[in-house]
């Protein structure tokens, strides 16, 4: 072999065995802990800092509330569902529906809660179970045939021009010494951190919840306890595109609701999870938070990275993790089939 | 009155490859029925033809009833535990969460058998938080019997319970299972150990080459002189 | 076999008879589209070498069209150069830039790739729109020449039949078995001496060039016209659609592939009922979802059912 063959060889040379390392190491907490604590200090001396984490926090909660979804799935089928989140677009167009029709906002939220679950179960039985065995590329183009088609149906039903639905929290500021938060970033925090708290206790502390995490882990072992795996995949697509939907609400305020809405946050969202471990639940919160925080501070005091770049900037943290840690932040099993 | 479980020219295999060439055999309830064979004889494959974890043709029939074809989750909750080579664990969670998952079948309270299940293993009570993952392979093999017990299960199939295990052990957990025998459960267990096997078992069969070669009571088997001399070693 | 050899052949002599003759019968406008056909070839000739022959996921082959086109675009404002000597310069550099991004891919596969290759052409645009100064930015770049729609037809299929010879011959040999060895059996192929990673790499490297080409010609095909938004997300996504329905792995398929997305849209928004700009993604969705449940193979699975059928009969 060519000594040029040989170099390339050395790069392309990595731990090709799959090891099963536990998730949160000291050196990652250590890490978390210390950003905590800059984004505190910084928070305290700086107005702006503050302002600008608050707001990162606030889309990286929606980063994360998409992450979660997209990493429910992989978890349970390793499939990266690349429709997540155009079918949260879609459910908060129903919600903008419901509205419409003369709901109030947080009834409509909750009753497009329970459809989003209902429209979730359906595309896994309808569209994904047909093609689930088959190769990873068929499953790709399944779910991207499903973000066109949603696409398509929804700007049919809709149009494609800009929508506004009422804002549930309000355009009020308050002002804590001499920083403005707004009442829109907080609620947005409180939702999305109560709708992961709520999925967890489903998770640790139900029946079904323990079910669809064996059903996960191991399918095979959980066939054999009586579970019946096929359904849980189901459910798991249900409780994903109810976080999707939970995404989609609470970003419509401040991105408006048009059939593109979601289609950055998408990338936004791989990025995270990918940053927490793309096996990672926890991962996908923290990573979607990171994130966010992290675009608004670079966006604010690295003058190079202007709006354009913000996307970009995403990339980049998905290839440097993808190359460096490829399975993030907390993630546990690397999967890597060379 | 017909077995608990019936076998009727069971076949089975791998792809290409036949596992099982018909295989016929018995176990009536209250009974313990030991399966011997050589590595590759088939044993593993007909617990795995009987739990549908492997695609099968021939029939079966449990408690009268034909089982269908369907998949291990139907078989399980007919009422037959299988605990395979390998024990099935859930090694990423915890004891307490691994017992629970093999009452998932039941409905209404199983704080009594979590009870039982303590006085059968005592160790359970302080681990009950711990990885199961992290077990030695002794305590693993008992946490996949009191798992299978969760289940509360007619029939309990067992593959190669005494695997890896010191002597010890092996004597422990199988005097457990009679004592669950004693208790009305059905066992059905696979074992290269055809020594302890036999003095645990009423019955047995020996396949070889995906045949039953022998079958009846284990005290004739033990006197056989094939058995003896493959099996038993003299 | 026979049977399969004559059945390709009268597909090539059918072909080309109906690409030659075609424009006598065609007005301006539909010149332009068939020639949009061929683009589409090209590109997704060249993602199929990458996904199909070598099995590297990609749904980023827009970014390499894009700069392809921005290539094309650039060298015809700023520097005044004739459309078809850039077509060349393009090729080298989305070759390289290939390259490029095939080594840190080599590290990454299945859905990680797509992921990363996703981003990848996510983000591209967003360069173009941030480097205004050189791409124009949302405005775009206007190229100094542009071409009539009969010139365009010719120059497009005639880059189509060289990109279709090429690739066959590439594949045919020891390369093709070599790309084939590193998707089917990558621990046999190494042992064997198959530098894996060289031959992953020039395969991006190829599928890139091709993408680039078609990109140049897809700028010329839009009035020399190059913008960021007409490289986005969507693009990458219909190539990729596009080899799935040409069926991954074979040449055989590619111009059913390429007819699927370049003509589709245009053919559904005539329709009755679906006419709207919107009722196009939604039977180009639903159609690209019905064919991966039915058609597993894409077209060559069903051109390979036929001709199987019809070695039975005789």
């Amino acid at each position: 072999m060519s000594a040029f063959a040989r170099k390339l060889q050395a790069v392309a040379q990595t731990r090709k065995t799959t090891t099963v390392s536990t998730g949160a190491s000291l050196p990652v907490i250590a890490a978390l802990v210390g950003i905590a604590v800059f984004l505190l200090v910084g928070s305290l001396s700086s107005s702006i800092f503050a302002q600008q984490t608050v707001a990162g926090l606030a889309q990286g909660a929606v980063f994360g509330s998409l992450a979660l979804a997209l990493v429910l799935i992989y978890r349970a089928t390793e499939v990266i569902n690349f429709a997540q989140g155009e079918m949260a677009m879609a459910m908060t167009y129903v919600g903008y529906q419901l509205t419409i029709w003369g709901l109030s906002y947080w009834l409509a939220f909750a009753l497009t809660l329970v459809i989003a679950f209902v429209f979730g179960v359906a595309v896994q039985l309808i569209v994904i179970r047909p093609v689930q065995h088959r190769s990873v590329i068929a499953v790709v183009i399944v779910t991207v045939g499903l973000f066109i088609l949603t696409d398509g149906v929804v700007a049919w039903i809709w149009g494609a021009d800009l929508k506004f639905m009422a804002a549930p929290f309000g355009n009020q500021v308050y002002h804590v010494g001499s920083v403005a938060f707004a009442r829109q970033d907080l609620g947005v925090l409180l939702v999305s951190i109560l709708s992961v708290i709520l999925l967890w206790l489903l998770f640790q502390f139900t029946k079904i919840g323990l079910a669809m995490r064996a059903a996960a882990l191991r399918p095979a072992a959980a066939s054999l306890v009586g579970i019946r795996v096929n359904w849980m995949l189901a459910i798991g697509w249900g409780l994903a595109s109810v976080l999707g939907a939970v995404a989609g609400l609470m970003t419509e305020p401040t991105q408006f609701l048009q059939p593109t809405m979601m289609q950055a946050i998408l990338i936004y969202a791989f990025a995270a999870a990918v940053l927490g471990g793309l096996e990672s639940p926890a991962g996908a919160v923290i990573g979607g938070l990171l994130l966010g925080v992290f675009l608004n501070l670079t966006g604010q005091y690295v003058g190079f990275v202007t709006s354009e770049l913000r996307l970009p900037a995403a990339f980049v943290v998905l290839l440097v993790v993808l190359v460096v840690k490829p399975n993030g932040l907390l993630g546990r099993k690397q999967v890597r089939r060379v | 009155m017909a077995a608990l479980l019936e076998l009727e020219d069971v076949r089975a295999r791998y792809g290409p490859v036949q596992a099982l060439h018909g295989v016929s055999l018995d176990v009536e309830e209250g009974q313990i029925v030991a399966i011997l064979g050589a590595n590759g004889a088939g044993k593993t494959t007909t617990l795995r033809a009987i739990s549908n974890t492997v695609r099968r043709e021939g029939g079966i029939r449990f408690a009268g009833k034909a089982v269908g074809r369907g998949g291990p989750d139907d078989v399980a909750r007919l009422g037959i535990a299988h605990v395979p080579e390998g024990r099935g664990t859930f090694a990423e969670l915890t004891v307490l969460e691994n017992l629970r998952l093999g009452a998932h079948t039941r409905r209404g309270s199983i704080k009594d058998d979590l009870a039982r299940v303590s006085a059968y293993f005592p160790w359970i009570d302080e681990r009950r938080n711990q990885q199961a993952g992290t077990l030695s392979g002794g305590e693993q093999q008992m946490l996949a019997l009191a798992r299978a017990f969760m289940q509360r299960p007619r029939l309990l199939m067992l593959d190669e319970p005494s695997l890896g295990l010191a002597p010890r052990l092996v004597t422990e957990i199988f005097r457990i299972i009679k004592d669950l025998n004693e208790e009305g459960l059905t066992v059905l267990v696979v074992e290269q150990n055809a020594h302890i096997a036999l003095q645990l078992a009423q019955t047995a069969y020996v396949l070889e080459v995906g045949r039953v070669a022998l079958s009846g009571p284990s005290v004739e088997l033990q006197q056989h002189e094939s058995v003896r001399r493959s099996y038993l070693g003299y | 076999m026979r049977a399969l050899l004559q059945m390709r052949l009268l597909v090539i002599a059918a072909t080309v008879a109906v690409i030659v003759v075609l424009p006598s019968m065609l007005d301006g406008y539909h010149q332009g589209l068939a020639a949009r056909v061929a683009i589409y070839f090209i590109a997704i000739l060249g993602l199929n070498i990458l996904t199909g022959y070598t099995g590297q996921i990609s749904i980023g082959h827009g970014a390499f069209m894009a700069i392809g086109g921005y290539t094309t675009a650039i060298l015809s404002h700023d520097h005044h150069m004739s459309l078809l000597l850039t077509l060349p310069i393009a090729l080298v550099i989305s070759f390289g830039v290939g390259l490029l991004v095939g080594l840190p891919a080599l590290r990454l596969s299945g859905v990680y790739l797509a992921l990363a290759t996703f981003a990848f052409a996510v983000s591209v645009p967003q360069f173009a729109l941030k480097f205004s100064k050189f791409t124009g930015g949302s405005n775009g770049l206007q190229a100094d020449e542009s071409y009539s729609h009969l010139k365009l037809y010719v120059v497009s299929w005639a880059c189509a039949g060289i990109s279709f010879v090429l690739a066959f011959l590439l594949l045919r040999g020891r390369i093709g078995r070599a790309f084939r060895a590193t998707r089917d059996s990558p621990v046999a192929a190494a042992s064997s001496g198959v530098s894996l990673p060289v031959y992953k790499t020039f395969a991006f490297g190829v599928s890139a060039a091709y993408a680039g080409v078609a990109g140049s010609l897809f700028v010329i095909a839009t009035n020399g016209f190059a913008q960021p938004q007409e490289f986005g997300v969507t693009l990458s996504l219909q190539l990729l659609i596009g080899a799935a329905v040409a069926g991954l792995g074979s040449l055989w398929g590619v111009l059913a592939g390429a007819a699927f997305i370049g003509l589709l849209p245009t053919v559904s928004a005539s329709a009755p009922l679906i006419g709207s700009a919107h009722g196009q993604d939604v039977v180009f969705g639903l159609i690209v979802i019905l064919i991966m449940l039915l058609l597993p193979n894409g077209v060559v699975g069903v051109l390979a059912r036929l001709a199987r059928m019809r070695q039975a009969r005789d």
